[in-house]
């Protein structure tokens, strides 16, 4: 025997005699057979640890105000965000070519407010009761949206008597076991079909709040953390579902929040309690999405042309690398 | 009612596990199955029971569904009733069959795709952290409030103090250079923005005040100013912070601040 655990037997401000003798025996605390002491002594280790562990932290915030200004700055804690793996295609807010891209694309006349959005939400055959009422909230939130039932119709033939009637988007939510976890997102006049993932669905009797339904009201978009090229047509995307005009009256805003490659979609009504002070107070739906792929023309699964698809095996291999 | 075994003879008629029915125990037997499509009319007779090779004769059936139940008929004339019989009925359920299988492929087909559980585990646990990462409320409110600085929603909302600040300060800038008695000056604007973020839910001050800016010139702005901070002392004594409190207390004030724009000039005159 000898020491085992060094430092820890000059520490003297533990007054239980055990505490000396659990450390200089070299046996540690998992070859006690006994499943009583053993559980025991190694809550003692854990306690020792912990004090050891905030006498250090005392002991280095003690020097750092003895240094005062001299003091090296506190490190940034490193997090995933910080140490996101540079994405090539991040937008660069001057970039031209960009700019030159998002005035010719398929949301062009969207921006140019010459086409006022209207959305057919529909749902895959069949729906039970929750993705019914979802789809009746969504309708909702969306300013100029139709819900219409599909008995069994085909996407192909909807979507250009879609595209006869003037609606600018089709959102198409799929189900699985009586829960929606599933959307497609299509812009109509041959605009780019998004296939995303949804989860953690909340309707809205399961949030905690206290407020009444959303009003007619156009509500304001916010659009957070759409960074990469990818990201930045999503982003567009999701802004053209709304009118452009949004109704400061109403106090409502729709966010899109993308973090990690998660798109959170949340529905608020805000008020301006003082000029520093914003409440805000959920209503509607929530859901989460995934986006797995972005395709160029409109829905078509065999035949349409993938701009991005999720690929698992690829694009999955590091935790700091995300694509919106 | 009595349970029955399943035989797992590919040449069974009734697939269940009897004497009567099963293909080895007797020596003349005959059954109907389908290939690709096709039904066929399978025979086993005594006479071949030395051939394995060939014992079973294999007829195709019409497409037709009575001329079928005719070649039946024909090709076991003269056999057990029960054969006959079956093989008859199970040609029917047979055909049902591959009816509705064509009827299916012409509709859309539901593609079943499996879950993988450890990469469903895997994301909805990167869902939780994501969502804990991007504290939605601070940042809505952080954008909220971004959006009211940068002066998106005009003359809703009355209480852009910031703004008015920097147009004081240009403002003040602009009389220190030119006139004389600097330090009053600046008291005095010291005073009165001090006052000015106390009461600063109040809007006609505000808006009277932007008024006198726009009028007066340098000079006078200092007596202004100093009127002004008398008249902003003795209302701010008055009211405290009471319209503050007021409705920020309240969580759906929709009327609000119209309310607020009534009382204010009533409460103003009383003090001028």
């Amino acid at each position: 025997a000898g020491d085992g655990s060094g430092p820890v037997p000059g520490d003297g401000t533990d007054p239980p005699a055990p505490e000396r003798v659990l450390f200089p025996p070299t046996f540690s605390v998992s070859e006690i057979k006994n499943k009583q002491r053993r559980h025991f002594m190694f809550l003692r280790w854990k306690q020792q640890q912990r004090k050891e562990k905030l006498a250090l932290k005392k002991k280095r915030r003690k020097e750092r105000e003895a240094l005062g200004d001299k003091a090296p700055p506190k490190a940034i804690p490193k997090t995933i965000e910080n140490q996101r793996v540079y994405d090539e295609t991040t937008v660069d807010p001057n970039d031209e070519e960009v700019a030159f891209d998002e005035a010719t694309d398929e949301f062009a006349p969207y921006f140019n407010r010459q086409t006022v959005p209207k959305i057919l939400i529909t749902t895959s055959d069949r729906p039970r009761g929750r993705t019914v009422r979802f789809c009746e909230q969504l309708a909702t939130v969306l300013p100029n949206s139709h819900v219409y039932y599909r008995r069994g119709l085909a996407l192909k033939r909807i979507i250009p008597q879609c595209i006869a009637r003037d609606f600018t988007d089709l959102i198409v939510i799929n189900e699985d076991r009586k829960i929606p976890n599933g959307l497609v997102l299509s812009h109509l006049p041959d605009g780019p079909t998004a296939h995303f993932r949804m989860s953690s669905v909340r309707l809205r009797k399961e949030i905690k709040r206290k407020g009444k339904e959303p009003t007619e009201h156009v509500p304001e978009v916010i659009l957070n953390n759409f960074t990469t090229r990818l990201g930045h047509s999503i982003g567009r995307m999701f802004a053209a579902l709304f009118p452009h005009d949004p109704q400061f009256i109403g106090r409502q805003v729709a966010t899109f929040h993308n973090q990690r490659d998660y798109i959170f979609f949340r529905f608020h009504r805000y008020i301006f309690k003082s000029e520093k002070k914003v409440g805000i107070q959920e209503l509607g739906p929530r859901f989460t999405l995934k986006l797995r792929s972005l395709q160029k023309g409109t829905f078509d699964s065999k035949f349409g042309e993938y701009e991005w698809i999720h690929k698992r095996r690829e694009m999955d291999t590091s935790r700091r690398k995300f694509h919106l | 009612t009595k349970t029955q075994n399943f035989c797992r003879n590919e040449y069974n008629l009734t697939g269940l596990c009897n004497r009567s029915s099963c293909p080895l125990a007797n020596s003349q037997y005959a059954t109907v199955r389908e290939e690709k499509g096709r039904c066929y009319l399978y025979m086993k007779t005594i006479e071949r029971a030395a051939f394995p090779r060939r014992l079973w004769e294999r007829v195709l059936l019409s497409k037709n569904y009575e001329k079928a139940l005719e070649e039946i008929d024909e090709n076991l004339i003269y056999w057990p009733r029960f054969i006959r019989h079956k093989c008859k009925q199970r040609f029917t359920k047979i055909t049902q069959y591959l009816i509705r299988i064509r009827k299916l492929t012409l509709k859309r087909q539901r593609k079943l795709v499996p879950l993988r559980r450890k990469i469903e585990r895997r994301e909805n646990r990167r869902e939780e952290k994501a969502l804990i990462a991007a504290q939605l409320d601070n940042a809505i409110e952080k954008e909220l409030l971004e959006r009211l600085k940068q002066d998106t929603y005009g003359d809703i909302y009355n209480f852009p103090i910031h703004a008015f600040d920097k147009a004081l300060q240009q403002q003040d800038a602009e009389s220190e250079s030119e006139s004389d008695a600097e330090r009053e000056e600046e008291d005095d604007d010291d005073e009165d923005v001090d006052k000015r973020e106390f009461v600063e839910a109040e809007d006609s001050e505000l808006s009277d005040f932007e008024d006198m800016d726009k009028l007066e010139t340098s000079s006078e702005e200092e007596q202004e100013e100093e009127e002004e901070a008398e008249k902003k002392a003795s209302h701010s004594k008055s009211k405290g912070k009471t319209p503050l409190k007021g409705p920020a207390r309240r969580k759906r004030p929709y009327i609000e601040i119209e309310y607020e724009e009534e009382t204010e000039p009533s409460t103003k005159t009383k003090a001028a």
